[in-house]
């Protein structure tokens, strides 16, 4: 395999809330295409250091490249978010629109579709995560699992080439847990490049090529996934894994 | 003198009720106009206040602190009689409905202030990941949201500025009350105040109600 050129780029990243640091000397480059899984206790950063890279939160130290353009304010920023669709915990879905239009709004608005086209996309889009028939009702009306798969399909709808996804599952019921992982999986491998936050290890260690581990705002660890589920050097780690297995 | 003639007298109502209808029209379209342009103007200042650059969010706030602190009759006054001294002449109807918007304004930008605010940060994260621009963002996920909640206090506040439109009589406008005042002294008789009264009720009643129903529906709707 050729080395590939980085997709994402972090050098030197921090984030400060008032005077705690929830990001310290973030280095970390992501390759096209790749599926990369972070982990680490709750409070160790990971959704600040995904959120860095569509600028949900403004960094203040270090640099973040999309695709070779700073992620910053201003101009460009738009054209970053549409390179980049995040998939949020609480799903977030627009409870004033359709299923079908919480997907086709991003493409009308952003790629300037006409509805009519949009929609026509955003039904297959339904139907690739397997809800196509919930299209006219309103998310309130779906379960959590069928309203994350529509925050799915409305990231897709974008044809972004990175996906970030923060806790994904965390917030469904067990039942419904399965669901949503057997759509993630099926994007990777597809091209897209996926930046996951989880505590499903089992999915993580089947669907990542690299974990990152992270503590206390500091990336500790980045290793293939056996190798840091089966031995990872790192003492933290050790601990973390040893929590999260054994419950 | 008994009650009856004195103050629902028939006659007297029946040669001056022109005269008082007259003044409703004119109540009502200062009342319609101001209320119209004061939620547009308060849209933009809530917008300005919240999302503005620096030196234009610190003007919105003086702005909206002012305009909800002065009396409405005072503003009115000093629109009336004291903008001619600068060389703008406004008629009573321009002047009343000036002062009336500018209050309404202020008020209703912080009402879209806070039914604004109330829409959860999730949902302009989510719209700001699939990209859209700020007005795309408000105008298709925000505001609806938004919009739902402030129903209720925009009502209300509707209907105070339709109530205030009475101290335009002050500045000589021929709205309702003046007619009415005018009428009485005409006739010698109070029984056009009653006759106004009971049209502003008619006006209004309908209105408070209506608040009362909104209050209740959207309450219920936003339980989520
Ligand atoms: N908006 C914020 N204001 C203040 N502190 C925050 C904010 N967001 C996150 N934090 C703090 O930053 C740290 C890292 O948070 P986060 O990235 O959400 O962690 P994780 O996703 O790993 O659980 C936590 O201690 C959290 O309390
Ligand atoms: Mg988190």
């Amino acid at each position: 395999m050729s080395q590939p050129e980085a997709i994402i780029s972090m050098k030197g990243v921090g984030k400060r809330f008032g005077k705690f640091e929830a990001l310290k000397d973030i280095d970390l480059e992501i390759a096209r295409g790749e599926v990369v899984v972070l982990l680490g206790p709750s409070g160790s950063g990971k959704s600040t250091l995904i959120r860095c890279i569509n600028l949900l939160e403004e960094y203040d130290a270090g640099d973040v490249h999309v695709d070779g353009i700073r992620v910053e304010k201003g101009k460009k920023l738009q054209s970053v978010r549409q390179e980049v669709a995040m998939v949020f915990q609480a799903f977030n879905l627009f409870p004033n629109h359709t299923i079908l239009d919480n997907v086709a709004l991003g493409p009308v608005r952003v790629r300037k579709l006409s509805w009519k086209d949009a929609r026509e996309r955003a039904r297959r889009l339904l139907d690739r995560v397997g809800i196509a028939e919930q299209a006219e009702k309103y998310p309130s009306q779906l379960s959590g699992g069928q309203q994350q798969r529509v925050g799915i399909a409305r990231a897709l709808a974008m044809e972004p080439r990175i996906l970030l996804f923060d806790e994904p599952t965390s917030a469904l019921d067990p039942e419904m847990v399965g669901e949503v992982l057997d759509v993630i999986k099926g994007l990777a491998g597809d091209g897209v490049t996926l930046v996951l936050v989880t505590h499903e290890m089992g999915f993580a260690r089947q669907v990542a090529d690299r974990i990152v581990f992270m503590e206390a705002g500091r990336i500790k660890e980045i290793a293939p996934p056996d190798d840091f589920f089966t031995a990872t050097r790192n003492e933290r780690a050790r601990a973390f894994l040893d929590a999260v297995l054994n419950h | 003198m008994d009650i009856v003639s004195t103050f629902f007298n028939v006659d007297v109502l029946l040669r001056y009720y022109p005269l008082l209808l007259e003044g409703l029209w004119r109540t009502i379209a200062l009342g319609v106009l101001s209320i119209v342009l004061g939620l547009i103007g308060g849209l933009l200042l809530a917008i300005a206040r919240l999302y503005g650059a620096k030196p234009v969010r610190f003007l919105a706030i003086v702005y909206i602190d002012v305009f909800r602190a002065i009396p409405v009759l005072v503003w009115l006054v000093i629109v009336y009689y004291a903008l001619p001294f600068l060389g703008v002449r406004l008629s009573a109807f321009a002047s009343a409905t000036t002062a009336l918007t500018m209050i309404s304004s202020a008020y209703t930008a912080e009402i879209y202030r806070a039914g604004i605010e109330a829409v959860p940060r999730g949902q302009f994260e989510a719209a700001q990941s699939i990209g859209l621009g700020s007005f795309d963002l408000m105008r298709d996920v925000v505001l609806p949201q938004a919009i739902r909640i402030v129903i209720p206090p925009l009502t209300n506040n509707s209907i105070n500025v339709l109530k205030d439109t009475a101290l335009a009589s002050v500045v000589a406008l021929p709205d309702l009350l003046k007619q009415a005042t005018q009428a009485q002294a005409l006739a010698a008789n109070p029984t056009p105040l009653i006759g106004a009264a009971i049209l502003y009720l008619i006006l209004l009643l309908p209105l408070v109600r209506l608040v009362a129903v909104f209050e209740a529906r959207y309450s219920r709707r936003g339980a989520r």
